[in-house]
């Protein structure tokens, strides 16, 4: 089989419109960006939480957060996503789902940011424990007998510490998320993948299609692996983690 | 909220076997070619050969930070290129899949050979053996068993991962539901099933392995 190459296809026309190839993956970036974003703030807000509550003393708290990792780590993200969009209207209120499904705006969008902000959440809050349980238990320890209460012992004293050491596989998490966030095709978000496969469709151009797909994901990829070593050299405490890098 | 009507569940059992018995022979295929592909990738990454080591280390990398469905769309585009005929959904998940473990298990390997410490290669070589028997007989059984809980977690990462091959159509578990949840205009009550199914082979498989990781620390 020949292959016809044609480097010129991104600023051709598409076949049904006036937008060219190159606007598809543009708005594909975009759409990839905001679910990427949206979904990694979630993530981060509920993994912390869940993360802590895997410590705490109260036992049914503590199974309520491991059975939500559980959750969300043993069914795989595309079925995530179907039950997301498909199933979870159907277990509201009859107002709501009907709202949902007629009305939300952007709801795929909506919908795969929850989905994938969940799933991540439950692999947060694993490294969040991991970090919390690294600590020496004198920390927590000291800082009781100091008279701080739980909460304010796990805001002021452990937590602060425990972020900072699980910054390099949070690092990771985020890139995860930006690969994950490619599984939002199949509810019809109309992010990169999406794009690609309907590029390759219409344009009968798949390689150079894919090329420039995987080239901006690694752009993506590069930029949150710098965002975070930023957030890390900003967040850094001279003499608290002995490793740099 | 609407009618539910898991009836369907019982007619759709067919399907949904045929479809998990792809599943199950892509997870496995995929497994043991790219043990064994990943465990020949970390040998190269490991060698002392620099093109060797580079070469293999660009692939792993390059595996590692592509989303896995442009994975699969790359291979199902090029495949044909290669083989110069167009191949099924099927084998074109099986060819993918192997070659994108094969990256992730190099890297759990990789971990697992240098795991081992430095004294057992020198007795080893002490007491005759050469370069291959050492890695063969010495370093590969160390290494695997000590590496036997994360190979293990990622096989099952790869059987959810699976469920991606829906990007190229291959029929696996969730295809077929999918299917038949079209057929019977009944996608909700398939999707449920399918989810209860993913997560009770997962579930169960990840309590087995954290049973294992306590053997295999008492042992160590």
């Amino acid at each position: 089989m020949n292959y016809h190459w044609n480097w010129g296809v991104f600023l051709e026309p598409v076949k049904s419109g006036d937008e060219t190839y190159l606007d598809w993956l543009i708005t594909g970036l975009g759409w990839t960006l905001a679910v990427s974003l949206t979904a990694w703030l979630l993530a981060l807000a509920i993994g912390i939480l869940i993360g802590a509550l895997r410590t705490a003393p109260s036992r049914p708290l503590a199974l309520l957060a491991n059975a939500w990792v559980e959750l969300f780590r043993n069914i795989p993200l595309l079925v995530q996503m179907f039950l997301w969009f498909f199933v979870v209207p159907e277990f509201l209120p009859r107002d709501w789902s009907l709202w949902v499904k007629q009305d939300m705006p952007a709801k795929e969008f909506v919908t795969a940011a929850l989905c994938l902000g969940f799933f991540t959440s439950a692999r947060v809050a694993e490294q969040v424990r991991a970090g919390l349980a690294s600590l020496p238990r004198g920390q927590r320890d000291a800082s009781l007998a100091l008279g701080f209460t739980l909460p304010q012992t796990y805001r002021h004293v452990i937590l602060p510490q425990a972020l900072r050491i699980v910054i390099p596989p949070l690092t990771s998490e985020f890139m995860n998320v930006f690969k994950n966030s490619s599984v939002a095709f199949a509810i019809g978000v109309l992010e990169l993948t999406f794009q690609a496969r309907q590029m390759q469709e219409d344009s009968e151009q798949g390689i150079e299609t894919y090329l420039a797909v995987t080239l901006l994901y690694f752009i993506c990829a590069f930029a949150a692996n710098r965002g975070m070593a930023w957030i890390e050299a900003r967040t850094r405490v001279p003499g608290l983690i002995a490793r740099t890098g | 909220m609407g009618e539910f009507d898991f009836s369907v569940w019982g007619p759709s059992l067919p399907f949904i076997r045929d479809g998990l018995l792809f599943t199950l022979r892509l997870t496995l295929v995929a497994m043991s070619g790219g043990i064994v592909i990943g465990t020949l990738l970390a040998l190269a990454r490991l060698s002392p050969i620099a093109p060797l080591s580079r070469i293999a280390g660009a692939y792993v990398d390059l595996m590692r930070s592509i989303p896995l469905v442009l994975v699969i769309l790359w291979f199902f585009l090029v495949i044909p290129f290669l083989t110069g005929a167009p191949v099924g959904a099927e084998t074109s998940a099986i060819i993918t899949f192997t070659a994108f473990e094969a990256a992730f298990y190099c890297e759990i390997m990789r971990s697992g050979i240098q795991s081992v410490p430095r004294g057992q290669v020198n007795a080893a070589f002490a007491l005759g053996l050469g370069q291959a028997q050492t890695m063969i007989h010495v370093i590969l059984p160390q290494a695997v068993r000590n590496m036997l809980p994360v190979l293990l977690t990622q096989t099952i990462v790869l059987f959810q991962d699976t469920s991606l091959v829906y990007a190229i159509g291959a029929k696996d578990m969730l295809k077929a539901a999918d299917v038949v949840g079209k057929n019977y205009n009944r996608p909700v009550e398939m999707i449920v099933l399918s989810a209860l199914i993913y997560f009770a082979i997962c579930f169960s498989l990840s309590l087995a392995v954290k049973q294992l990781q306590k053997r295999v620390a008492i042992i160590r």
